[in-house]
C-alpha cells in the first residue's frame, strides 16, 4: 500500500526481467540437468524437472569407463583435434588480424576502404559455398582430413572479425601517442610494437576468445573437410553420435556439456569487457 | 659560429630522417595487411573463383575425367537446370522466409529484452549471466537440443503438453508442414537474441541522460520516450547488431542440418542443405556449385547493404 507508483513499477520490471531471462535459459538448464541425471529419469512422461540424484554415469561411459558402450566414439581424439585446431587458428588469425586492424585504423592509404570492405565481405561467404571448392582443392594438395588444413581455413574465416574489432580498439588509442613516439625517433614498426600493441592487449584478448570459440564450434566446413578420427573435431563427432546411438540422449547431453566448457570459462572471465569490446570497439571508432 | 654549424647539422639530419620516414609510411600499411590478403586470397578468393569455374562444368566427383570439362555450349546447363528445379525454388523460398522471420523476430525480442534489462535494479550480474547462457551453446548444440525437445516420441514439448492434458496424441513437430520451419526458426531466435540484446543494452546504457530529462520535462510518456528518443539514438547499435548477426547467419545451416536436414520431402529445405546434399551425397559438384553461387550472391548483397550503413556510422563518430 505504502509503495509509490514508481516503486511498484520497478518491482514489476525486475520480476518480469527475471522470468523472461529464466525462461530463455531454461532449455540450456535442461540439457545440463540431463547430463547428470540417472538414466531412468530421461525422456519420461510426465517430465521429471529437478534431478532426484546426481550421477556422472553419462560422462564415464563417454570416456570409455563403461564397458557396455565403451567403443565407438573416440571423444579424446575429438577433443584433442578441436583444441589443436582452435589454438592454432586463433594464434594466427589474431596476429594477422591485429596487424590489419592497425593498418586500417591508423593509415589512410590507397584503396583502404575498398580493401576493408573486401575483407569483410569475405566473411559473408557462407560455409557450404566455401567448403565445396575447398574440399576439391585441399584434396588436390593433400590437406584434406588434416588438422593443419582445417586450421588454415579457420584463420581466413576469423581474420575479418578480428580486424574489425582491432580497428575499433586502435581507434580508441589517442593518435598523439604515436606522434610523440615518431618525434622521439621511433619507426612505424616500433611505434606499433612498443606503444599501440601493449595498449591494445585487452582487445586482442577479446578477439582471441571470439576466434577460439568460432573455431571450437564450427561445424559445416569441418564436416566436409574431415573424415577420420585423425582430424575430426568435436561438433562433427557429436553428429556421429546421433547416428550411432540414436537413443542415448543423455550421452549427447553429456557431450554437449563437455563441449561448452571453454565457452563457459570465457563467458565468466569476460562478462563485462566483452560487452564493451563488442560495442565500443566498433562504434566509438 | 659553432652554434650555427650545430643547428644546420641537426636540421639536415632531421630532414633526411623525415624523407625516409615518409617513404616508409607509404609501404608500412601494405606490409601490415599483406599477410591477411594472402590468407584470404588462398582460402576464400581463389576457392570462390574455382567454384565459379566448377559451376560452369558438369563436374561429378565419381567421374572426374569425363565431367570436369568446360565447354562453351554447355556452360550454363547447371543454371538452366536450377531454373527448372522446383526443389531449388522451394529451398530459396524457405531460405528467404527463414532469414526474414529469424532476423526480424530476433531483433524485436532483443530490443524488448534490452529495454527491460536497462530498467533492472536487482541482481544485474545474475540477470546478465542468465542472458548469456544460450551464448555458450554452439549452433550444433542448439540444433541438437531443439531436435530433442521437438522429437515426436521422447521430446520434452510433447511430454510436457501430454502431462498438462493439452495434447492427446503425439505431434511430429519436425515432420509436419508449418511446425517444422517454425521449430527451426525458434531455435535460431533462441541463439540470436542474447548477442543482439547485449549490444542493444550496451547502446541504451551509453545514451546521454540529459536527453531523457528534457523529454521528461516536456511530459513525454515512457512509450513516447522510447519511440522518439531511445529508438532513433540506438540506430548505430542496431546496425552493429544486425551486422554481427548477418556475419553469423550462415551458422543457421548447422541447426537445420541437425534438426531436419531439409526433410522430410524438402519441407524445410534451404539452399545450404540442398547444395550440401547434392555435392556430398550425390557427388554433383557442378550443380551444387551453381546453387551455392546463387546463395553467395544473396549473402554478399545483404552484407554489402549492412556494411555501407556501418561505414556511415563509423565515419560519423
Amino acid at each position: 500500500m505504502g509503495l509509490s507508483k514508481r516503486r511498484r513499477k520497478e518491482i514489476f520490471y525486475n520480476i518480469l526481467a527475471f522470468v523472461v531471462l529464466f525462461m530463455g535459459a531454461l532449455p540450456a538448464i535442461w540439457i545440463i540437468f540431463t547430463a547428470f541425471r540417472p538414466g531412468n529419469e530421461v525422456n519420461v512422461s510426465p517430465p521429471v524437472w529437478i534431478p532426484q540424484k546426481i550421477t556422472f554415469d553419462a560422462f564415464l561411459s563417454l570416456f570409455g569407463f563403461n564397458p557396455e558402450i565403451a567403443a565407438g566414439v573416440p571423444v579424446w581424439n575429438y577433443m584433442w583435434n578441436s583444441s589443436r585446431v582452435a589454438v592454432l587458428s586463433t594464434v594466427f588469425s589474431v596476429s594477422l588480424g591485429t596487424m590489419a586492424g592497425y593498418a586500417f585504423s591508423r593509415f589512410k592509404f590507397r584503396w583502404s576502404s575498398t580493401i576493408f570492405l573486401l575483407i569483410m565481405l569475405s566473411r559473408s561467404v557462407p560455409g557450404v559455398a566455401l567448403s565445396l571448392p575447398l574440399f576439391l582443392l585441399m584434396r588436390k594438395y593433400g590437406l584434406i582430413d588434416t588438422v593443419q588444413g582445417l586450421a588454415f581455413v579457420y584463420v581466413a574465416i576469423n581474420i575479418p572479425f578480428t580486424a574489425w574489432l582491432m580497428d575499433g580498439f586502435f581507434r580508441q588509442i589517442p593518435r598523439e601517442l604515436d606522434e610523440a613516439a615518431y618525434i622521439d625517433g621511433c619507426s612505424h614498426w616500433s611505434a606499433f610494437w612498443r606503444i599501440d600493441l601493449p595498449l591494445a592487449l585487452p582487445g586482442m584478448a577479446a578477439a582471441s576468445i571470439f576466434a577460439f570459440l568460432a573455431a571450437w564450434n564450427e561445424y559445416q566446413i569441418a564436416s566436409i573437410m574431415t573424415k577420420t578420427p585423425a582430424a575430426k573435431t568435436f561438433p562433427v563427432g557429436l553428429y556421429d553420435f546421433t547416428s550411432q546411438f540414436t537413443v542415448d540422449w543423455r550421452g549427447m547431453a553429456a557431450m554437449s556439456v563437455l563441449m561448452m566448457v571453454p565457452a563457459v570459462i570465457f563467458v565468466i572471465l569476460t562478462q563485462r569487457s566483452m560487452v564493451q569490446g563488442l560495442t565500443f570497439g566498433a562504434i566509438k571508432g | 659560429m659553432t652554434n650555427a654549424k650545430i643547428v644546420s647539422a641537426t636540421s639536415r639530419a632531421s630532414t633526411t630522417r623525415q624523407t625516409s620516414f615518409h617513404s616508409s609510411q607509404k609501404y608500412f600499411p601494405f606490409f601490415l595487411i599483406a599477410p591477411t590478403l594472402l590468407v584470404i586470397g588462398f582460402v576464400i578468393i581463389y576457392p570462390m573463383l574455382y567454384s565459379i569455374y566448377v559451376s560452369f562444368t558438369p563436374f561429378h566427383l565419381l567421374r572426374p575425367e569425363k565431367t570436369f570439362v568446360f565447354a562453351m555450349d554447355t556452360m550454363f546447363r547447371n543454371y538452366v537446370r536450377l531454373w527448372g528445379d522446383d526443389v531449388f525454388w522451394g529451398a530459396l523460398l524457405n531460405t528467404v522466409i527463414f532469414l526474414a522471420a529469424s532476423v526480424n523476430i530476433s531483433y524485436v525480442l532483443a530490443l524488448a529484452v534490452s529495454q527491460l534489462l536497462a530498467r533492472v535494479t536487482w541482481g544485474q550480474s545474475l540477470m546478465r549471466t542468465l542472458l548469456m547462457v544460450p551464448m555458450m551453446f554452439a549452433p550444433v548444440l542448439v540444433g541438437f537440443q531443439f531436435a530433442w525437445f521437438f522429437n515426436a516420441t521422447v521430446g520434452l514439448v510433447n511430454n510436457g503438453l501430454f502431462s498438462l492434458g493439452l495434447l492427446t496424441e503425439p505431434k511430429a513437430w519436425l515432420v509436419d508442414e508449418p511446425t517444422g520451419m517454425m521449430a527451426i526458426i525458434i531455435a535460431s531466435i533462441w541463439m540470436n537474441v542474447p548477442v543482439m540484446s547485449i549490444i542493444l543494452l550496451a547502446g541504451t546504457l551509453s545514451l546521454p541522460r540529459d536527453v531523457y530529462e528534457a523529454a521528461l520535462v516536456d511530459g513525454a510518456s515512457s512509450w513516447q520516450q522510447f519511440k522518439h528518443v531511445t529508438f532513433p539514438l540506438l540506430q548505430p547499435f542496431t546496425i552493429i547488431a544486425l551486422t554481427v548477426l548477418s556475419l553469423d547467419i550462415a551458422r543457421a545451416y548447422d541447426i537445420v542440418r541437425i534438426m531436419t536436414d531439409g526433410g522430410p520431402a524438402h519441407r524445410t529445405e534451404m539452399i545450404w542443405t540442398y547444395a550440401g546434399r547434392l555435392a556430398i551425397r550425390n557427388s554433383q559438384f557442378g550443380l551444387a556449385s551453381a546453387m551455392s553461387m546463387v546463395g553467395v550472391v544473396l549473402g554478399v548483397l545483404f552484407t554489402l547493404y549492412l556494411f555501407r550503413q556501418l561505414m556511415k556510422t563509423r565515419e560519423a563518430y
